[in-house]
This record gives structure tokens, sequence and C-alpha cells, in this order.
């Protein structure tokens, strides 16, 4: 019956059109669930809450004796598909007289990083991590190019 | 004594008359009245776009403009000097004298529209007999202005812009005109001041049963049309067709308070039935807050109608009016008439 569908379409566009703006006025009655940032003000008092999996900046954590857990493997480097990470090699000279791979310099170029987490997966060891930190400004470019391995630091014990 | 507006207006009109002859004194209130009604659109330009800004942020979980003044009320402001400060542009290859004077026509219109127009009891500025009709003859006039602004512009999309609008604007003027009808029918008058004057008991939506009801959603969706917004705004007549953002705002206060006289009793208060206390209380609240009130009532509910529809295509809106509004508002117009010679509505 063409008249009963024609009517029952109405309806159903009622129905429709009236759910959607429940739900919009529901949101404008409850100004508790806005989900905007103010960003400046809420760093100043301690509001700024970032989701622990935002990605902002690759780190190489040291423990208190100075000491990180990067074998020097260049997973990462082969992994970032942009090169922003380079690894520098040497060898240290172990207590039994053999020579291992270690680290000289963990060159990481943040202008170039796209937080992919790509190095932080292909890692073995756990040595680097991504950060919350996203404040990167600077005057000038070469402060971007970061060591992130501190100086003096060696590789702790036990890691292959 | 309670507040009248009618009182302020009575004496300046006799002051004005006992120190002038009357036709200065005539000229004197005509430019009063001007001036009256531009500030009231600039300061209706002011107002609606804040209020929109903030409606539209708070329906999204946002927060909307909040840097300028206290919560952001000075926007506008700032955003008005910005736009005092622009460059007027004309583009080479148009027609330049109706290409600058069509965003006047859209806004004349407006303007002139709001001639009818009761903001309180005795407050209007003219009370003419045909009230009704006049308002919806000269809100016809701004597809003109559009047609205007998309043929001068001298450009193949500003002119397919300007005849979707004017094919928009033309068709969801039946409808708009088919309910303002019923209304009419009701208080069997075109005179605003007669129709106010009938919903002295009881505002047309309460008493009118189901024709009003109907009518009042099909006016607000036609106005929603007529007025080129969202989910009816595919012709997006400020960035094509060179009519000014104020143009819009005009044009959605004056089809809101029509709106608001015919179906929510313009400045009448909220009155059940006849001389109860409940009234006598509503009365003290002066009429313009009433009419302001709902104006502003039924602009929230076109603007909360733009933030939650997605928008509709040309065929999908045409399709709209054709094949549903009209026939549904002819048959709506025949069950009101049916009430009416009744006498069934309250």
């Amino acid at each position: 019956m063409f008249i009963v569908d024609y009517i029952k379409e109405v309806f159903g566009a009622i129905k429709s059109l009236g759910t959607g703006m429940r739900r919009t006025f529901w949101y404008f009655v409850h100004p508790k669930e806005i989900i905007t940032e103010q960003y400046p003000e809420n760093k100043e008092n301690g509001q700024l809450i970032l989701a622990e999996r935002f990605r902002g900046e690759v780190v190489m954590p040291h423990d208190e004796n100075n000491e990180h857990a990067c074998t020097g493997c260049t997973a990462c480097e082969l992994a970032c598909p942009n090169g922003t990470i380079k690894i520098v090699t040497k060898f240290d000279i172990t207590p039994e007289g053999k020579k291992k791979k270690a680290i000289d310099q963990f060159v990481y170029r943040l202008e170039m990083c796209t937080m992919c987490n790509l190095c932080v997966e292909a890692c073995p060891s756990d040595a680097i991590i991504m950060t919350n930190d996203f404040e990167h400004s600077v005057y000038d470019r070469n402060e971007l190019t970061k060591i992130l391995n501190k100086p003096g630091s060696k590789i702790r014990d036990g890691i292959e | 004594m309670k507040f009248s507006l009618e009182y302020i207006t009575k004496s300046v009109d006799g002051w004005l008359n006992a120190t002038f002859n009357p036709t200065i004194a005539f000229l004197i209130e005509s430019v009063i009245v001007m001036v009256l009604v531009i500030a009231l659109f600039a300061f209706l330009g002011l107002v609606l776009v804040i209020m929109e800004r903030k409606v539209a942020a708070f329906m999204q979980i946002r927060l909307g403009p909040n840097r300028v003044g206290p919560k952001g009320m000075f926007q506008t402001v700032a955003d008005t000097l910005k736009l005092i400060v622009k460059e007027g542009f004309t583009p080479n290859n148009v027609d330049k004298f109706l290409f600058n004077l069509a965003p006047f026509i859209v806004m004349i219109t407006a303007m002139v529209a709001m001639a009818p127009l009761p903001f309180a009891n005795g407050f209007q500025i003219w009370d003419v007999n045909i009230g009704i009709l006049f308002i919806t003859a000269i809100t016809s006039v701004s597809v003109i202005g559009i047609l205007m602004a998309g043929w001068s512009s001298n450009n193949k999309y500003s002119l397919l812009g300007a005849m979707r609008s004017g094919a928009q604007i033309v068709s969801y003027e039946l409808s708009a005109g088919l309910s303002i009808l019923v209304i009419v029918m009701l208080s069997s008058s075109l005179r605003i001041s007669d129709i106010v004057a009938a919903q002295a008991d009881g505002w047309w939506i309460f008493k009118g049963h189901i024709p009003v009801l109907i009518s009042f959603v099909i006016f607000i969706i036609a106005a929603t049309a007529e007025t080129n917004r969202a989910p009816f705004d595919m012709a997006e007549a400020e960035s094509e067709l060179t009519l000014f953002f104020l143009a819009e705002y005009a044009n959605i206060f004056i089809v809101c308070a029509v709106g608001a006289t015919l179906f929510l009793g313009g400045w009448m208060p909220l009155h059940f039935g006849t001389g109860t206390a409940f009234n006598t209380v509503m009365d003290y609240i002066p009429g313009i807050v009433w009419f302001f009130g709902k104006t502003f009532l039924l602009i929230f509910i076109i603007m909360w109608f733009r933030w939650t529809f997605p928008r509709l295509r040309i065929d999908q809106l045409l399709n709209l009016e054709w094949k549903y509004l009209l026939p549904i508002c002819l048959v709506n117009l025949l069950l009101a008439t049916i009430i009416a010679i009744a006498g069934w509505h309250f």
C-alpha cells in the first residue's frame, strides 16, 4: 500500500531526526562532557593529561648508575623509514681482553622523526621508549639533533 | 505600574507633534524608527553570531570562542572590527552596479519585513491590516537579491548557486505560506495585532490541536530552508553570492519573530483560559521580554537543526518540499478548515 509506506516514511524520518536532536541536546546541557584542552593554562595548573600511548619523542632511559640497555645492534636504524636514527658504534675491551661492540653515539634527528614508533618496536632490548613530551620548538634547528646516550654511560650488565 | 513601551512611544509622539508641525514630526519619527531598526540589526548580528558559535561548540563538545572578554563574549566585536578594516573588493568583470546593489536588497527586505512586527503591546512600526501578507510578500523579494548577485558576478558557478538558492526559496515559500494560512484561518484576520490578540487566552500552538502543531513544524522547516541555513545550505550564500553574513542572521531573526508571533503568541504572556491568578503573574513580565524570549527560542531550535542534521542534496531538498511538505500542508489545511468551521479549537 503506497499511502501506508508514505506515512511510515514520514514517521520514520521524524523519529530518526529526533534521535539525533536528543543526542546533541544532551551534549548541549552537559558542559562537563567538553573535551577541549585549554593548552597553556592547563599546563600551569597541572590539568594537562596526555594519553599514555601519546608519542612525542624518542628517549633512551638511563638508570641511576648511568647505564642504558642499548647494545648497538642498529635494529632501530634499519627499522626507521626516514633515516632519523644514526648509530655510531665503537669497540670496548672487556676485562677478558675481548673486543665487544658498543654504542659511541645514538644520534636522533627529531626534525625528521614522524613518531611512527617502529624503532621502539624493533628494539630487542627495550632500550628506547616514546615519551609524552611534545614541546619541541627551539630557535636553532641544530638543537633538534640529539645524542640520546648520556656522556660516560655504558651498557647495563647482562644485556647481550 | 506595569512596564509599558507604548507609554514611551505615545509620549514621544505627543511631544514631537506639540513641538513641530505634523509633517516634520512624522519625518523625525521615521528617522528615529530607521535608526532603531538599523541599530537592532547591528546588535542582532553581534549577538546571534556569538550565540551560534557557542551553541555549535557546546553541541559538538567543544568550548567555542573563549579568549576575548569574559567567556569569549566580545569575540564578535573583535571580528566586526577586523571586518570593518577589510578592503571592499569588486572583481573586474562583474556588473558593478548590480553586484554592489544585491546585498543591500537582501538586507533592506529583511528590514522592511520588520515593519508590521509587534515587539510589545502597541510597540509596532506599522499596524497594517494585511500585516502577515505584507511580510510574506516582502521576504519573497530577497530572492531577487540572491539571483541578482549570482547573475551580476559573471561567473557560471555563482549563477548556478543563485539558481539553486532561488529554486529552494521559491519552493519552500509555498509550504511557509500554507502553514501561515492555518493561523490566519483560525484567527480570521491578516492583521498581526489581531492575531496576537486572538492568543490572549492561550497561544495557538496550545489551542489549535494537531493542525497547528503540524503547521508549526512545517513552518520551522520552511523557515530554515528559506534562510538558506543548514541542513538546506548547499547554495552557501555567504561565500558564493557575496551576501554578507549579517543578512543571514537578519533573515533568521525575521522568520523566527514571525513564527513566534503566529504560533507562540508574540508579546502575549503565557495565558491559560481567562482571568486566573497565573495569568496575572505572567502579565507582570513585559511583552518585549516575552517577544524576544520566544524569538530566541525559535532561533535556538534552528541552530539546533544546523548542528545536528547533515546537509541535503538539491534533489533531496526538492523532493522533501514537493513530495512531502506540500501534500502534508494541503491535507493539514483541510483539517484546519474543518476545525475552524466547526469551532473545535479552544
